[in-house]
């Protein structure tokens, strides 16, 4: 039996339920199937009209519909989605009582479009300004609205429904946000705090006004026809992210806690790390020392070394920018070791999450232990001869796979990365 | 396991409606001074934030351009706070600072949204309309003037704050959850020194109507949080940016750091408000999670005003009759995820200054205390969900 700690003394942190929402389906049979299979969930947008928009399409999740129709309301019900499964898989607990608190990545909320239309409307006059506004939002006719359009709404209701326990933690790390869910659990469980954590990460923001924001910052692709082949990374014709929706949901556990009570072990957070680019706003520093500096950090975290990496699951947005920072940092940490390394991007088929990417693809990356096949990036059809990595092109590959790094980084200097196991090394 | 580090508070910073600083606001506080303006948003009542010079802080205009009003007030109190702490400039330890911020959202473009809300009451609303007023009228950097993460991509940028960056987000409860884990990250030794605190702009009108929905803003007169009876409860918005530098014991003594005092536990839970009753329940089952507490202790709260979660707050503070309480919400408003650093803040100040400052309540709830506080305890309750508490010692 291998020690439940880890070299550095730590309790060793394992997987024991995962759960996964993609616009390429629901749950990790699904999504898995697809994503070996190659397959693309971007398509182009039936939700709102798509009149005068630069980009058209995006992952969207639309086979889940929430009533009143909201992206925060879709956004919760994926997360709902993801965890029932992760929870059904691991079978800790009882149904509605969760031993261990709850992390959540979600998009920030506001009010949103309908609902801000249905108020204006309520004003009942043609001519008004924000105060008349103000006079008729009171007396409880919105009181819903509230609710709904609070930062804490989608944890408070997780954590209601699955009996997690403490302060539910809401988090933001941008287009990392679902890597932090899991370092925060991570951390929990190896202070001792916790024997488990429910780590969600949810986005289903994918709506006229972000898709807007997104495109008036040129980060979103534009080649719409075909949605498919939109989502481009490491090719040379690459040009932007596609806006994309899902969810993931972990269940932590400590290795110990785990073994106990004869949970399946899916596989071992080995490692995980974080460091802050302050450079500007949106843009890498061009050295890439924030994005070296966190992959080294989760080396080190890990207490392993690049040459126990055989897989990296990229970031991987397919905009011009990210996809050479982060060949550029790689080949910086892993050397010549860099080109042979399998490097798959799961954005070239479900797009980019936002703030569920980080578990999502963690998620994958586990299943790419488990099933020793590592999927591919898709859309490869012309190489960026910058970037001289085996990206996986367009096929999915049988691998002996041990170690893989997950890489995420975001808007505000966020650059988070994960180092998943099959077992504990 | 190892024994936990001592936490330190060694630097703060604040600015508010009541100025920037420890001594403005240790003054202010002792003369009772509230600032409160019941015009300009009339009926409702806010508390705005003092005149700031922002270029202390920010002295880039491009920046301070690229920010919202929450990130200017975020950022600069975050600045304030590193120069109380001594870190300033400091690159060595500013790159490898965590940070934690609790965060909202940045204000909407309201005559944006006006316009387009005017249109369809006009039924000027072709399919295409709402697109091609935003793809027109938004401005491309307001995103990231608005994005929750980027108050603390904001201070990277600025101050070079630049080890790790996480931000919380969920009203109140976001700011206990930042004290609670930078606290339990430092003492279990998984980090040595992080900022933590929030912003908010409570001049909004945004923010205004989404509280509005709810009924929860603070109508026509101000009242002390204590003197608003059910019929006339609420909340008045107020601006402030409170940032805390904390690090355990041993780093602070490394560098000389003089502490402030020290932040000993934070509690938080999220109780289901359904039942009458369970904030109060919450609260009681959180008190003895502290530590040892005496029976004639300080406490500041950050209560509301709003019902019914202030009656359940007093209901819990019925229960410890010698404390001497005072409420943030009387002099400062509600300033959301800033409510519990300040609290924290006052807390630290107070037992650094070797007194509580004097209650300011008509109600009487609020008692005298002299002496020298040697703990005061935190408390804030969300205004629709989350509770906390925290202690905060005078360090032995």
């Amino acid at each position: 039996m291998t020690a439940p700690r880890d070299k550095f003394g730590r309790p060793i942190v394992v997987v024991t339920g995962m759960g996964v929402v993609t616009s390429l389906g629901a749950g990790k049979e699904d999504n898995w199937a697809r994503l070996t299979a190659g397959e693309s969930g971007i398509r182009t947008v039936t939700r709102f009209p798509i009149d005068g928009l630069k980009t058209t399409m995006a992952g969207t999740v639309d086979f889940v519909t929430v009533d009143p129709s909201s992206s925060t309301g879709l956004t919760e019900r994926l997360a709902d989605i993801a965890a029932e499964e992760a929870l059904g898989q691991s079978g800790i607990g009882s149904k509605g009582d969760f031993p261990g608190p709850l992390f959540l990545a979600v998009a920030p909320v506001e009010v949103e479009w309908p609902q801000r239309i249905e108020v204006g409307q309520a004003v009942g006059k043609a001519d008004f300004d924000v105060n008349d506004l103000l006079a008729i939002s009171g007396g409880g006719k919105f009181a819903k609205y509230h609710h709904r359009f609070m930062f804490g709404s989608v944890a408070g209701y997780l954590a209601e429904k699955f009996g997690t326990k403490g302060s539910p933690i809401s988090l933001s790390t941008a287009c990392a946000s679902g890597a932090t869910a899991i370092q925060l659990g991570v951390e929990a469980i190896r202070r001792g705090e916790a024997d488990a954590a429910l780590c969600v990460a949810t986005d289903g923001s994918v709506n006229p006004e972000a898709l807007i924001r997104f495109s008036l910052l040129s980060a979103l692709s534009t080649q719409n026809d075909p949605p498919q082949a939109a989502s481009k990374p490491f090719s040379k014709n690459r040009d932007g992210f596609v806006m994309a929706e899902g969810a993931g949901a972990l269940v932590l556990e400590s290795y110990e806690a785990a073994m106990a009570r004869g949970a399946p072990i899916l596989g071992v957070v080995a490692g995980c790390g974080e460091l802050t680019d302050s450079f500007h706003r949106t843009r890498s520093s061009p050295d890439g020392k924030p994005i070296i500096g966190c992959m080294h950090k989760t080396l080190a975290d890990a207490g392993l070394t690049t040459d126990q990496i055989d897989h990296i699951n990229a970031h991987g947005t397919a905009t011009p920018e990210n996809d050479r920072m982060e060949f550029q940092t790689m080949f910086n940490v892993f050397g010549e070791r860099a080109k042979q390394i399998p490097v798959s991007s799961n954005k070239s088929m479900v797009g980019h999450t936002i703030s569920a990417a980080g578990a999502v693809e963690a998620i994958f990356s586990l299943l790419t232990l488990e099933h020793q096949r590592i999927p591919p990036t898709i859309n490869y059809d012309v190489p960026d001869p910058a970037i001289p990595l085996d990206v996986v092109p367009n096929k999915a590959r049988d691998a002996r796979v041990t170690a893989v790094m997950s890489n995420s980084f975001g808007f505000g200097g966020q650059n988070a990365s994960l180092i998943l196991t099959r077992e504990p090394i | 396991m190892t024994e936990p580090k001592e936490v330190w508070i060694t630097g703060i910073g604040i600015v508010s409606s009541l100025g920037e600083g420890l001594d403005a606001h240790w003054d202010a506080l002792n003369a009772r001074r509230i600032n409160v303006d019941e015009k300009r948003f009339a009926p409702y009542v806010v508390h705005p934030l003092a005149p700031v010079s922002f270029d202390a802080q920010i002295p880039k205009k491009g920046d301070q351009r690229q920010m919202e009003a929450w990130q200017r007030i975020g950022t600069y109190a975050a600045g304030l706070a590193l120069d109380s702490a001594g870190v300033k400039g400091n690159q060595e330890i500013l790159g490898r600072m965590d940070m934690i911020v609790a965060a909202g959202g940045g204000e909407r473009d309201v005559p944006v949204d006006m316009a387009i809300l005017n249109s369809y009451a006009k039924g000027n609303s072709s399919p295409a309309f709402l697109n091609e007023r935003l793809l027109n009228d938004l401005r491309p950097t307001l995103f990231l003037a608005q994005l929750s993460n980027l108050l603390a991509g904001n201070i990277a940028i600025v101050h070079g704050v630049s080890g790790t960056s996480r931000t919380f987000m969920g009203e109140e409860a976001a700011s206990i959850d930042a004290a609670r884990i930078a606290l339990a990250r430092i003492a279990s030794g998984q980090s040595d020194i992080a900022l933590v605190g929030a912003a908010h702009n409570g001049e909004r009108t945004d923010l205004l109507i989404l509280y509005e929905f709810g009924d929860f803003n603070l109508t026509d007169r101000f009242a002390p949080v204590w003197a608003r009876d059910k019929d006339d409860s609420g909340f008045a918005l107020g601006s402030a940016g409170v940032f805390l530098v904390m690090e355990s014991r041993e780093h602070a003594e490394a560098r000389g750091a003089k502490p402030y005092a020290r932040l000993t536990k934070v509690v938080a839970d999220l109780a289901q408000r359904k039942q009458p009753g369970a904030v109060t329940k919450s609260l009681e089952a959180l008190w003895p999670k502290l530590g040892t507490l005496g029976d004639d202790g300080a406490l500041i709260t950050g209560t509301t005003g709003v019902e019914p979660v202030t009656s359940e707050e007093k209901a819990f503070l019925s229960q410890h009759p010698g404390y001497a309480v005072r409420a943030t919400g009387t002099m400062f408003g509600h300033t959301l995820e800033t409510q519990f650093p300040l609290g924290l803040a006052l807390a630290a100040l107070s037992i650094s200054r070797g007194a509580l400052f004097p209650p300011n309540d008509p109600t009487g709830l609020e008692i005298e205390k002299s002496g020298a506080p040697a703990q005061i305890v935190v408390m804030g309750a969300g205004h629709w969900q989350g509770e906390g508490l925290a202690l905060v010692e005078a360090i032995k």
